[in-house]
């Protein structure tokens, strides 16, 4: 089936980062109206895409369709997760760019900005719409090259460092991850994801063992990328370095589509889930749900109190869907699995929302008051009252009470791993759903509340920046309806199916 | 950086020439030969290199350059995702679609679509390329002042 | 079957290299190390001893003829031209780390803290 919709969203970016040099030279106006238009189409192709999706949408670019069963080319398949994930990211991409607008001009060279970020745009796109193993890696390496320069885009001493940490430690996960994609080609003498998890399924790989050893260094990869805690020590310097509305994209998207949808599509479609692998995804989680918010309590830095908080709803993400791949895997209780996937999915774009607009909220602090310490702040509420609000919502999304979206997405997760029979870490979820409520407890009083600061003198918010985190706030309030089946069913079930069906 | 002696520079200036017709020669044979743009690319850029480095840094005005180089980037890879753009409207809506007649195998005309791109894709490279050296140099020069 | 134990071998030695320097410098070339190796792995699965170059001539191919495969050869230039990518960037944050700190010693290096 031929449509060509799905090339736009790697196309369109494209064209946009390449462009926006051009005309620069002609109009200094451009390069803005470029990144709004441009986000915007992208933000209404995902939604389209999304509300009335065809069956499984298959684009052959260079036309190399299927011969006799035998794929040729590389293939985009954009299935129910795919277009899910698109969703996810064009629409944060969208408020990110309409802040970045005011925001950005706080640096030099502006113009690398809106390169850099349809780049890493459109290897995130990239990424949830190839069906082709090493595509997904040359994918992967756009968006994180892209990543790596916007971390250093203020060019402070800092922000060098993290930005080479992060390249260092990104750059051999890449490498695994080859190595894991030449292993597994070694294998099956197929790069097509579909292909390979024929060949797997039908045992024509005689080797288990080595199967295992390619897992393992995807996985490894893959850990790195989404900062599970062993690997984590890159994300907390490279989020809270970058310009803000990067590092909401860092955190909001980034993570999710090279760490947790890569999982997904390995260790689900990919390969059949088996209870090693999903006992080690769901240990990962429970890791890194526990110690990221444990780290985040001593956190005074506002940025990297939000980052640390990253890597805790990770955990999340990844424990429920480590649940769901175990309850596959043992073939008990089939009717859980698709309520741990549904918790993942939703607590995926739930926290791609809220943490967004909590990294932009705290860009609009430092906008004002130039300085993000937590302990140098207090009495913003009246200064900066729709800030204030915005950010109230984020924490009370994030922390989980009741009429934000946060809360339903993380209650999914724990009913399900509680009607899975993992008692122990349903517990482990609601002890750090405490601990976050207190750690963002922590963040509203030193930040908007107590004592008024004096002698500052307060740069008042851009309109446009005060747009985007109210439009971002509704979306936390408009996004618990989620749980309503009728809604459900049109955003999370098409990408739950695909997660169970390729275990039939 | 000051540039070498006279021999040095007459030599580089007799080479880079001959290397500049060599990259060519590998980037617009790209689709009848090993090689092609990339490698077409990276010969046309070490030519202009060994050019620099002879030379010394004088002899281009270097941050002037970069700017120039670096358009000449941004344009090869439009022209590149234009013309795979231009094959949704020719033949069956296909992107990077092959539409130009084939021709005969083995010749110098043939293969549709594919010389075009390699001979852009070697423009893109050897500008990226030297964008690259530039940006380095004109750190270490900043660096070391 | 050597072979490919001594890629994995090299491997290893680019990622031990990586884990134990101290210098910015010889931290991106044990990076390199270790791309090198995968390279030399992808180009060992593709290829078939006594196998011809996978290029169609104007000449007859005698049947039975094996061929190398072509396919990792076509991953290692794409993965060559993303490891240049790597290195000029990590080698340009090198440089402007060096103006910053004045040192390439990563222990020096140590405003962040993990």
């Amino acid at each position: 089936m031929e449509n060509p919709v799905l090339i736009f969203f790697i196309f369109l970016p494209f064209l946009a980062a390449f462009i926006i040099p051009l005309l620069n030279l002609f109009w200094d106006q451009a390069k803005t109206i470029v990144l709004l238009l441009v986000s915007l189409v992208l933000f209404l192709l995902s939604a389209i895409i999304v509300i009335n999706p065809p069956q499984i949408t298959m684009y052959a670019p260079g036309g190399w369709y299927p011969v006799d069963n035998i794929p040729l080319g590389i293939h985009l398949v954009g299935d129910g997760l795919s277009r899910f994930m698109l969703l996810i990211i064009n629409t944060l991409a969208f408020f990110c760019a309409i802040y970045a607008i005011p925001y950005i001009k706080l640096f030099t060279g502006q113009k690398y900005f809106y390169t850099l970020f349809f780049l890493q745009l459109a290897g995130l796109n990239g990424v949830v719409l190839t069906g082709d193993m090493f595509n997904l890696f040359v994918f992967m390496e756009v968006a994180a090259k892209a990543s790596y320069a916007l971390v250093a885009f203020g060019v402070k001493k800092t922000e060098i460092e993290a930005s080479f940490k992060y390249q260092v430690i990104g750059g051999l996960a890449s490498l695994f991850m080859l190595f894991g994609i030449a292993m597994l080609y070694w294998m099956t003498s197929t790069l097509n994801m579909a292909d390979i998890s024929v060949v797997l399924k039908n045992n024509h790989v005689d080797n288990t063992s080595l199967i295992r050893f390619a897992q393992l260094f995807l996985l490894a990869g893959v850990a790195i990328k989404s900062a599970m805690i062993p690997f984590h020590a890159w994300l907390p310097d490279a989020h809270s370095s970058a310009p803000s509305p990067v590092s909401a994209m860092l955190s909001g998207v980034v993570i999710k589509v090279l760490g947790v949808y890569v999982i997904l599509r390995l260790f689900i479609n990919v390969f059949e889930p088996c209870g090693f692998m999903s006992m080690v995804i769901a240990v990962l989680g429970g890791i890194s749900m526990t110690a990221g918010v444990i780290l985040a309590i001593g956190a005074w830095d506002l940025k990297r109190l939000l980052a640390y908080h990253s890597i805790s709803q990770m955990g999340y993400v990844l424990m429920g869907t480590g649940i769901g791949m175990g309850v596959i895997a043992s073939g008990e209780n089939p009717e859980v699995v698709a309520l741990t996937f549904t918790g993942a999915m939703f607590h995926m774009i739930n926290h791609s929302v809220f943490k967004g607009l909590l990294f932009l909220t705290a860009g609009s602090i430092e906008y004002s008051t130039g300085n993000l310490d937590l302990r140098r702040m207090g009495g913003l509420a009246q200064y900066m009252p729709l800030t204030m609000i915005a950010s109230f919502a984020a924490s009370m999304a994030i922390a989980g009470i009741p009429p934000f979206n946060g809360f339903f997405s993380k209650f999914t997760i724990i009913v399900a791993a509680i009607q899975g029979g993992y008692y122990f870490r349903a517990a482990l979820g609601m002890l750090v759903g405490i601990i976050t409520l207190a750690s963002f407890v922590k963040f509203q009083r030193y930040a908007f509340f107590g004592k008024p600061l004096t002698g500052i003198t307060l740069k008042q918010t851009p309109v446009l920046m005060n747009v985007s985190m109210i439009a971002l706030a509704v979306l936390c309030l408009l996004m618990s309806l989620f749980i309503f089946p009728e809604v459900r069913a049109v955003f999370l079930d098409p990408a739950v199916n695909i997660l169970i069906e390729s275990t039939d | 950086m000051k540039g070498m002696s006279v021999i040095v520079k007459k030599v580089a200036q007799l080479l880079s020439a001959m290397i500049f017709v060599f990259g060519m020669y590998i980037a617009i044979h790209g689709h009848i030969m090993p090689g092609g743009g990339f490698t077409g690319g990276v010969l046309l850029a070490s030519s202009f290199i060994v050019l620099v480095l002879a030379q010394g840094l004088e002899y281009f005005k270097l941050k002037q350059q970069r700017e120039r180089t670096s358009l000449v980037e941004s344009l090869s890879v439009l022209l590149i995702l234009l013309l795979g753009f231009s094959g949704l409207f020719a033949g069956s809506m296909v992107f990077f679609g092959n539409y130009l007649p084939k021709g005969q195998p083995g010749e110098l005309l043939s293969a549709g679509n594919i010389p075009i791109y390699s001979i852009l894709i070697g423009i893109k490279v050897a500008a990226t390329l030297f964008t690259i050296f530039l940006a380095l140099t004109i750190y270490k020069e900043e660096v070391s002042t | 079957m050597t072979l490919y134990i001594l890629c994995f071998i090299l491997f290893l030695t680019g990622l031990y290299g990586l884990l134990i320097s101290r210098n910015i410098i010889k931290i991106v070339i044990s990076l390199t190390i270790v791309e090198i190796s995968i390279f030399l792995m992808l180009i060992l699965i593709g290829y078939i001893s006594g196998g011809i170059a996978p290029v169609i001539f104007q000449q007859e191919v005698p049947q039975h003829q094996a061929v190398v495969d072509p396919l990792p050869q076509t991953m290692v230039l794409t993965a060559i031209v993303i490891a240049l990518a790597t290195n000029s960037m990590i080698l340009a944050m090198a440089i402007r780390l060096y103006k910053k700190y004045g040192t390439f010693d990563i222990h020096e290096i140590n405003k962040l803290k993990g």
